[in-house]
């Protein structure tokens, strides 16, 4: 339905789920209001662990009221409403356009330019990351009281750009191996534990300081909106190419976006403490 | 009033995330890919969904879960709260800390929106075979344990990277004997859990518990959960593959035992 032309094997990966092929069959209207309120209820299920939580906290452990209770329930209402808004957009924007670029991608056979495009998706989309901005800016503060570099604004946000690129480029990186490696077939553990054995040997080597930061650099990199396309496009190319796996080949772009990052980042550390930041 | 700037506030940060992959993704699909992307209208609708619902979810958790939960990390930290426990040992001072961070981290990632999508298509590819609860399940589970894990390792001072070098051994044995189809997913399954949900409230337990515990520094032992959160959902999901293949098989035996014996099952 999205993908215009015939490809083997791609029944498997119609991308709709089945409330939402309700929609476009028979009653129209009344099926749309179902979908909605299913999904609303699908939401307001997902959050409730996160109230249960934090009111048995409050109440039981703390033993304290809770502080605006009308904007609590705003709030939590805002939550499952973006929630339901964001999974729809997910199917109907995300998850195709992704899987759609794949196989245009895999038609033109140009890998020249999947190259360049799987590259720019990761770098574009994480150097504007604002978990990563928000550590970047925290590691600088830090780095500056612990004497790794001059306490002045203009060092500490030459520090904090340069573990922004730092991370974004091994990204954009990570996203060119991983394609790379969806092409040729190669199994992803080998590339994985590889990546391990180099994390623990530059971590031998890496200042202390920046060993905590390497590590949660990892996890920060892939937001909310880069995770469902860059899946999407990774089983796309799997399924666009003859004799790829989708479920062995297609997974494993975020698992590699997640480890090449605390690498570079170590290496930025050892650099900067060798050569101090006149040179990063 | 408060609301509604509040809202274009989060809708124009989200925006300035959304726009440069926006701009990647058409600028290749006009300039290099040449061809109209099909069902264009439902796809542009899709991305203001995406927009729109980001925004909502963003604004809400900042609004109401956010600033209670911060502050309930800062409170369970708090000298005058462990204090009440001093009957109790140095590290078991700290079991609600550990019990919340359990708790956070698990219910968290229950709600973390790049998982229910990973989830989704996990579902889809594997034909059914990945249930969407059964993963997001496992992956809360493993949250959970890394975060608490994590957070007595801040309490007792113990070297951040023992317990990611320790985590990668399991992870190497458990890929050898994991069935195949599991390991690229397993992988991925670490890099999706910590985003926007879990990573202000997690980073806030960690930052405080640095600042409370005397002799821990914020720069070596406030970073580093996010870290543990990321390694023990790959274990639990190869875990959990593990566990229903040994069921299926425990099933096709008995099956086989069945005809045996001249029975049906």
């Amino acid at each position: 339905m999205v993908l215009s032309f015939a490809i083997p094997g791609s029944d498997a990966l119609n991308f709709n789920a089945p409330h939402q092929q309700a929609q476009f069959t028979g009653k129209e209207n009344s099926g749309r209001m179902k979908a909605l309120v299913k999904n609303l209820l699908n939401s307001l299920r997902d959050l409730a662990p996160i109230v249960v939580v934090i009111f048995f906290f409050q109440f039981f452990v703390l033993q304290q009221p809770i502080p605006n209770v009308l904007d609590l329930l705003l709030g939590t209402l805002f939550v499952v409403l973006g929630l339901t808004l964001f999974i729809q957009g997910l199917e109907w924007g995300l998850f195709p356009i992704g899987e759609s670029l794949a196989y245009a991608f895999a038609r033109k056979g140009s890998l020249f330019w999947l190259l360049v495009f799987a590259f720019c998706l990761g770098f574009s989309t994480t150097v504007a990351e604002p978990a990563l901005i928000a550590v970047a800016a925290e590691a600088s503060q830090v780095a500056s009281l612990g004497g790794m570099i001059a306490g002045t604004e203009q060092a500490m946000s030459s520090y904090a750009f340069g573990l922004r690129i730092t991370v974004a480029f091994s990204v954009g990186l990570a996203l060119v191996i991983g394609v790379m490696r969806i092409l040729k077939g190669w199994p992803i553990h080998l590339l994985i534990i590889g990546g391990y054995v180099l994390v623990v040997l530059v971590t031998l080597i890496a200042p202390q300081e920046i060993i905590g930061i390497a590590y949660d650099s990892g996890g920060v990199t892939t937001s909310t909106i880069t995770v469902p396309l860059v899946t999407a496009l990774g089983i796309g190319l799997a399924s666009a190419i003859a004799g790829r796996n989708p479920m062995v080949d297609g997974f494993g772009l975020i698992a590699l976006a997640s480890l090449t990052p605390m690498i570079f980042v170590m290496i930025y550390g050892i650099l900067l403490n060798a050569f101090g930041s006149g040179v990063v | 009033m408060d609301v509604l700037i509040q809202l274009v506030t989060t809708l124009l940060a989200t925006m300035r995330d959304v726009i440069p992959i926006a701009a990647i993704i058409f600028g290749f699909q006009i300039f290099v890919i040449r061809k109209p992307v099909a069902n264009i209208g439902r796809v542009l609708a899709g991305f203001a969904l995406v927009l729109v619902g980001l925004s909502f979810f963003l604004m809400g958790l900042e609004r109401a879960l956010f600033p209670l939960g911060r502050l309930m990390a800062e409170q369970l930290t708090a000298p005058s709260f462990v204090a009440s426990f001093s009957n109790l040992g140095h590290w078991q001072q700290y079991f609600w800390v550990y019990i919340f961070a359990f708790a956070i981290g698990a219910s968290t990632t229950i709600a973390e929106p790049s998982l229910i999508a990973v989830a989704i298509k996990a579902n889809q590819v594997s034909g059914g075979a990945i249930k969407v609860w059964g993963l997001r399940i496992a992956v809360a589970l493993g949250v959970a344990i890394g975060i608490a894990l994590g957070s007595w390792r801040i309490v007792m001072g113990y070297p951040i990277h023992w317990f990611i070098i320790a985590g990668y051994c399991v992870v190497i044995v458990q890929t050898m004997v994991a069935p195949k189809l599991i390991i690229p997913l397993a992988y991925d399954s670490g890099g999706v859990t910590t985003s926007t949900v879990t990573v202000p409230l997690v980073a806030a337990l960690g930052l405080g518990l640095a600042e409370t515990i005397p002799g821990r520094s914020a720069l070596i032992d406030g970073f580093g959960l996010i870290a543990f959160a990321s390694v023990f959902p790959i274990m639990t999901v190869m875990g959990y593959a593990q566990l229903s293949e040994w069921r299926a098989r425990r099933g096709a035996d008995k099956n086989k035992q069945y005809e045996y014996e001249g029975q049906k099952p």
